[in-house]
């Protein structure tokens, strides 16, 4: 589990920091020790199974239409041949400018039971099957890097990320956890807790970590019939915007490598409405991302979204997708070469279709993702094929990366 | 030092009430888990027989909506899921009730604790709310019996086989498979875990061609919905199997041999030193005292297993009682003893609205990392202290302890007693300050849940 040891590193830390701290954290300068290198990397697992060939709709194939029916909106064209999601419409100015790109017809080596559960696990082990092994990718990818510092991974919001899980130090917070409670009680609660070291370092990094520009009153609760609670200081509905501006301070600063989810995309029912909510949170997270790391940090960053497998290709009988097998990555950012759709395009002729049904994946979803690893992070080929994503075999260079 | 009745609530129970009194010693908190489980009658959880029935009676519903795609149809399966979404609510908040109301805090410790050695979890959507059942079937009837008939009733239980794929492993050689080679054929999941996880331990005495033969000799171990579990002699593979050094079953293939597996496998040395130690770091500290460890082993292995002799030199051996209260509360136990210091009333949460308890419950389990009888894998949840005392759990088991009490408990009870009646001689001075100088009830409330007094048992 990650937070094992990421506390670990965490308290290590802490200790140094001792009491000055306790007296007012918020007005102690904190330095942390410069990052191993300067690249950053945004890892989103779109969980739920995104549908790719609605994402990136090849119109240009003859079947497709036959296969989704009449599509509402208009698809903003890409190439001639693949058109976005008009809920991506926003990210076409990215797409102009060669930073946002796609990857077609990937998946994971997980073929055939097409179960959520296990398709994330294994997306996030990244290895060739369920092996028992409990740690993810990315972290095995910072343990090969080394010299990682306390955040200079985090993973980001609720819900475990297990791509990061592993031996090396990896943060976690989520920007909804922010303190919020009364002066007085924040002293109070840091009094109860100062005799003990682990309780004492932890409650001052969460009120490090707390936004606390973003004072929305105590959260003492008020007698309200309706609201037994104090509501969270963020609606459920832009708790993703949190999220993308949290990851976007980190990456400012020491923060080199962030991994977080968008979930929504298990389309079954009415396609064409479920899959926008998510799409919407998707778009607000990239241009989040973009707005807030700047334009010179964007310029040095790489934003990756992958899913665990896609989804049939033809429309069920309520207008939704069941769950399929090859579907899309997507990359974002300054630092990949963008404006196009890569990958090895099956085709969606009956016969193309993997059992008749999924688009046919023609490449290993942990090929790209390595080979923007070994761009980012100067790893080697055969570390990325032995250790980040044992047995893979990376093929040639796609050139990703500029 | 020696034994005290807080500290026994404290760190053997679910910490102490202010209407339920502790137990007078060692012998009196197992002569209770020897009683009747009062807890399971009074505020019962579905058998998973009970749970199965409701399984195939959903399944109907979706098929007949499936077919017609009629409305009305879809409309009764999924009030039939959101029910049993509902169910599943009320049983978290009856595993609640019984944490906080029990005279033997040890039971319902026990049954957590062997539910995370035993960790098993539906995977599909129909199978989310069944761990509860699991739990009230395989784990909570044998926290006093011996290590191997729990470890048989695991095994052999659905949501077991479900969830490690056993039910899906057909012998290479099968019948099955000849008639049939789109079957997965073998999965050594649960036979792996089994020894892994569950008896030797990683680092155990075993190979990997000891894990592949015991996964051999697993064939055949599956469960339908409308009979239960089921041994399918179609899918086992033939021949008997050799795992560690003896040769288990032949032809034809029987059930008697897994068992028999099963029963080496629980009284092995190995598993014997592996279980001790779980306990003693579970109940006492992340570090046991090493004579603690080996006196509980000792048992162990003299009696086979059983567990009450095993309890029994837990809770008799020094460093039971001399060791520092060190383990930090997961947040399943951090909120359940919050609920027993409060002696949340069961009239009282019976008229809570579900939002209520998504908010005091549901979801601050899920922020502090726990969320509710959901674990990552088969390891199930965390140990290390390390693990539970983060930034963002440390932050949100504060939220929850200045304001979940009020939801929990409309008339808060007075801070300074509370103080007394939940944190006894392990109050220390800056807690009763805190409780004193809050500017509210809830604060002053929160801030004795929130101390580490409080966290640590």
């Amino acid at each position: 589990m990650t937070k094992a040891l990421s506390r670990r590193a965490f308290l290590a830390r802490s200790s140094l920091i001792g009491c000055s701290v306790a007296a007012s954290p918020l007005l102690t300068p904190m330095s942390f020790a410069a990052a191993p290198w300067d690249t950053r990397l945004v890892v989103i697992i779109l969980r739920g199974a995104m549908d790719g060939l609605d994402v990136v709709r090849p119109y240009g194939a003859p079947e497709y239409a036959e296969l989704r029916g009449a599509l509402g909106g208009e698809a903003p064209d890409l190439d001639g041949f693949f058109a976005l999601h008009p809920a991506l419409n926003r990210l076409m100015p990215l797409w102009a400018k060669g930073q946002l790109g796609f990857v077609h017809a990937v998946s994971t080596p997980y073929r055939d039971k097409r179960s959520h559960f296990d398709g994330q696990d294994l997306l996030e082990a990244g290895t060739d099957a369920l092996n028992g092994s409990r740690d993810g990718w990315l972290n095995r990818m910072l343990g090969e890097v080394g010299g990682i510092e306390s955040r200079t991974a985090f993973a980001i919001g609720h819900g475990e990320m297990k791509v990061l899980n592993g031996p090396a130090p990896v943060a976690d917070w989520s920007p909804d956890a922010n303190l919020v409670l009364s002066p007085q009680a924040l002293r109070l609660a840091q009094m109860v807790m100062q005799d003990d070291p682990a309780f004492h370092a932890a409650l001052n990094e969460a009120l490090m970590l707390s936004d606390m520009d973003e004072q929305p009153g105590p959260l003492s609760v008020t007698v309200d019939e309706d609201e037994p609670m104090a509501p969270p200081p963020t609606p459920p509905s832009k708790a993703h915007l949190k999220v993308a501006e949290f990851t976007a301070d980190q990456l400012r600063g020491d923060t080199r490598i962030a991994s977080f989810s968008i979930n929504g995309w298990d389309t079954h029912n009415n396609q064409s409405r479920a899959i926008q909510p998510a799409l919407g949170r998707l778009a607000d997270t990239i241009l989040a991302l973009q707005a807030g790391v700047g334009e010179a940090v964007w310029q040095k960053t790489a934003v990756v979204a992958m899913t665990e497998f896609g989804r049939t290709a033809q429309l069920n009988g309520t207008g939704g997708t069941d769950h399929g097998t090859g579907g899309a990555m997507i990359m974002a950012g300054g630092a990949i070469r963008g404006g196009r759709v890569y990958g090895d395009w099956p085709g969606l002729g009956e016969a193309s279709l993997f059992e008749r049904r999924d688009l046919m994946p023609t490449q290993d979803v942990r090929a790209p993702a390595a080979w923007i690893l070994r761009g980012m992070a100067g790893l080697d080929q055969a570390t990325l094929e032995r250790v980040v994503f044992p047995g893979l075999q990376m093929g040639g260079d796609p050139g990703l990366l500029l | 030092m020696g034994f005290s009745a807080q500290l026994a609530e404290m760190r053997f129970g679910y910490g102490m009430s202010p209407v339920v009194a502790p137990p007078a010693s060692p012998e009196a908190m197992l002569t209770a888990l020897a009683a009747p489980d009062e807890m399971a009658t009074r505020f019962p959880i579905d058998s998973f027989g009970q749970f199965s029935a409701w399984v195939v009676e959903t399944r109907k519903l979706r098929k007949a909506f499936q077919k017609t795609k009629d409305q009305e149809k879809r409309e009764a399966y999924r009030a039939a899921r959101r029910a049993q979404n509902e169910v599943g609510m009320e049983w978290a908040m009856r595993a609640m009730l019984r944490c906080t109301h029990t005279q033997c805090g040890f039971r319902e410790r026990l049954v957590a604790f062997w539910a995370d050695h035993f960790t098993a979890k539906g995977k599909i959507g129909l199978l989310r709310t069944a761990t509860a059942p699991y739990i009230e079937d395989a784990i909570r009837p044998n926290v006093t019996a011996t290590f191997g008939d729990m470890l048989s009733a695991v095994v052999t239980h659905p949501l077991m086989l479900h969830f490690l794929d056993q039910n899906r492993s057909t012998g290479p050689n099968s019948k099955a498979v000849k008639r049939n080679d789109r079957l997965d054929g073998l999965n050594e999941n649960l036979a792996r875990e089994v020894m892994e996880l569950h008896t030797l331990g990683v680092g155990g005495p075993y190979s990997q061609d000891d894990v592949r033969q015991l996964a051999e000799l697993f064939t055949g171990l599956t469960f339908g919905f409308d009979g239960g579990f089921q041994f399918r002699r179609g899918f086992a593979e033939p021949g008997a199997e050799q795992i560690m050094g003896k040769s288990y079953g032949g032809d034809p293939a029987r059930l008697g041999p897994v068992l028999e597996a099963l029963h080496d496998l629980a009284v092995h040395p190995v598993t014997a030193r592996h279980i001790a130690s779980k306990l003693a770091v579970h109940f006492v500290s992340d570090t046991p005292d090493e004579s603690l460890v080996a006196h509980v082993t000792e048992r162990y292995v003299a009696s086979g297993g059983d567990l009450m002799a095993v309890y029994g030199a837990l809770l008799e051996h020094p460093a039971a009682w001399d060791t520092p209260r060190a383990n930090v509360k997961p947040p399943v136990d951090f909120i359940a003893s919050g609920w027993r210091a409060l002696a949340v009333d069961p009239d009282h949460v019976a008229q809570l609205r579900r939002r209520d308890m998504r908010r005091t419950l549901v979801n601050p389990l899920r922020d502090m990392g726990q969320p509710w009888q959901d674990p990552n894998g088969p390891d199930g949840w965390p140990e290390q202290d390390e693990a539970w005392i983060t930034p963002q759990g440390v932050a949100m088991r504060l939220r929850w302890a200045v304001s979940a009490p009020q939801v929990l408990c409309p008339d808060l009870p007075e801070p300074m007693g509370f103080v007394a009646s939940t944190l006894g001689d392990f109050a220390d001075e800056h807690v009763q300050f805190a409780a004193r100088a809050a500017e509210s009830q809830s604060d002053a409330i929160g801030m004795v849940l929130a101390a580490p007094a409080f966290q640590r048992r």
